[in-house]
């Protein structure tokens, strides 16, 4: 009996002390990866190529899901606010919902699926073919050559994304209600542009986007890093890299959001 | 070191991404008509009630923004909102000009009004408006036309 409540004590303490040892080596990581980072603009060719595989690569899905996101807002915000008789209000709608949250939420969800996990399996698979510590050995340091490319390539992704996701949108809602439901064109910009600030909802978006693609990829790179070298290893580093960056995103956001939209 | 296809494609891809960044600038936000706004002078206005009225709502003469709310203050002598606008120097009012703050559309925000008057010299930086009309509150409005309802039940 008392030997059973020691025994579970334990893996209590067990679990509560691997994490926080975990959480310490993840900072260190990320520490080390900014400090490291002057290789990745020294030699700028190496997170070019990362900002095709992360951003170029993502383009197709950013930009189709916007569209639909969009044209989806538009049709809701229609039906409900032709209920009010401020159908022209549509416009606001869409871009406010776009630039505010969607835009940098959902592109990062989306980055976070599409990239996150292709850098998680890439890192991991290539310390599982000892590639990493094959560098190691020849005296480069991975983190300034595989790590902070990586990073920064994600990191100057991410809001271009975001922004490229907010404006498909206002075009798909655009497409749904001006051009196939008829909504007055002239309204449904002038009263965008009214309630849009750029200071207020454009850069704040973009701000939560650069926040995010940290976030994403500070994560991503991490587990890769982390990662056991064997399939199940790589395969469960993958899985935590979307579930964790999308609760950081979503969690980040509700933090971010209740400091630069304070009801004012 | 030598440029590659590949860098062509990350060149479309950032130079798309600043162009969608432009676009939510200039075409769905206001920053053309923020930055538009060459020089401008300030001009202040006292109201006994500002509603909801907020900094950056449009100043409107006619219709057409001519300037911005640029701060709005509480004058703890007199009990008034001090508003502060940013007008821009390509317009000059009439000093007997009168503002007031009004709504667009039924549910739209507030902005404030310049009805031109007749003077012949104008407002110059700082100075302030003399004639101003506050906010319409809804309660009050409502509160008065029932009270007038009951005057004249009464008086019948």
């Amino acid at each position: 009996m008392v030997e059973r409540a020691v025994r579970g004590l334990r893996v209590v303490g067990h679990r509560v002390v691997n994490s926080v040892w975990r959480l310490g080596y993840a900072s260190r990581f990320f520490s080390l990866t900014l400090l490291k980072s002057a290789t990745s603009f020294r030699r700028f060719h190496l997170t070019i190529k990362e900002i095709y595989f992360t951003g170029v690569l993502s383009l197709i899905i950013i930009i189709v899901s916007g569209l639909f996101v969009g044209m989806v807002l538009g049709l809701q915000g229609y039906e409900t606010l032709q209920k009010y008789g401020s159908a022209e209000a549509v416009g606001t709608l869409v871009a406010l919902s776009l630039t505010r949250e969607l835009g940098p939420v959902v592109a990062a969800l989306l980055f976070a699926s599409r990239a996150g996990s292709a850098m998680t399996a890439e890192i991991g698979l290539m310390k599982a073919t000892e590639q990493i510590a094959a560098m190691e050995m020849m005296a480069v340091d991975p983190i300034a050559r595989v790590i902070g490319p990586r990073f920064w390539g994600g990191v100057i992704s991410m809001p271009l994304l975001a922004a490229m996701f907010s404006a498909v949108g206002v075009f798909g809602g655009y497409l749904i209600t001006v051009v196939l439901i008829g909504v007055d064109e002239g309204a449904f910009w002038s009263q965008m542009q009214n309630a849009v600030d750029f200071r207020q909802d454009i850069v704040n978006g973009v701000i939560k986007s650069v926040v995010f693609g940290v976030a994403v990829t500070a994560i991503a790179l991490f587990e890769g890093y982390d990662a056991p070298p064997t399939a199940e290893g790589v395969s469960g580093a993958t899985t935590r890299t979307v579930v964790t960056s999308s609760l950081a995103i979503l969690g980040l956001d509700f933090v971010l959001t209740a400091f630069m939209f304070r009801g004012a | 070191m030598e440029r590659t296809v590949l860098d062509l494609w990350v060149g479309v891809f950032v130079a798309a991404g600043i162009a969608a960044l432009m676009v939510l600038a200039l075409k769905v936000g206001n920053a053309s008509t923020t930055f538009n706004m060459g020089e401008t002078y300030r001009l202040t206005a006292d109201f006994d009630n500002i509603g909801g009225l907020k900094v950056r709502a449009p100043v409107k003469s006619a219709g057409v923004v001519v300037g911005r709310v640029d701060d709005i203050q509480f004058d703890n002598e007199r009990f008034k909102a001090r508003v502060v606008m940013k007008i821009d120097r390509r317009y000059q009012f009439p000093k007997d000009t009168a503002v007031s703050i009004l709504t667009s559309g039924l549910l739209g925000e507030q902005y404030v009004g310049l009805d031109a008057g007749g003077d012949s010299a104008t407002l110059k930086d700082g100075e302030t408006f003399k004639i101003t009309q506050g906010a319409v509150v809804l309660e009050k409005l409502i509160s008065q036309f029932l009270y007038n309802r009951a005057a004249e039940g009464g008086a019948k």
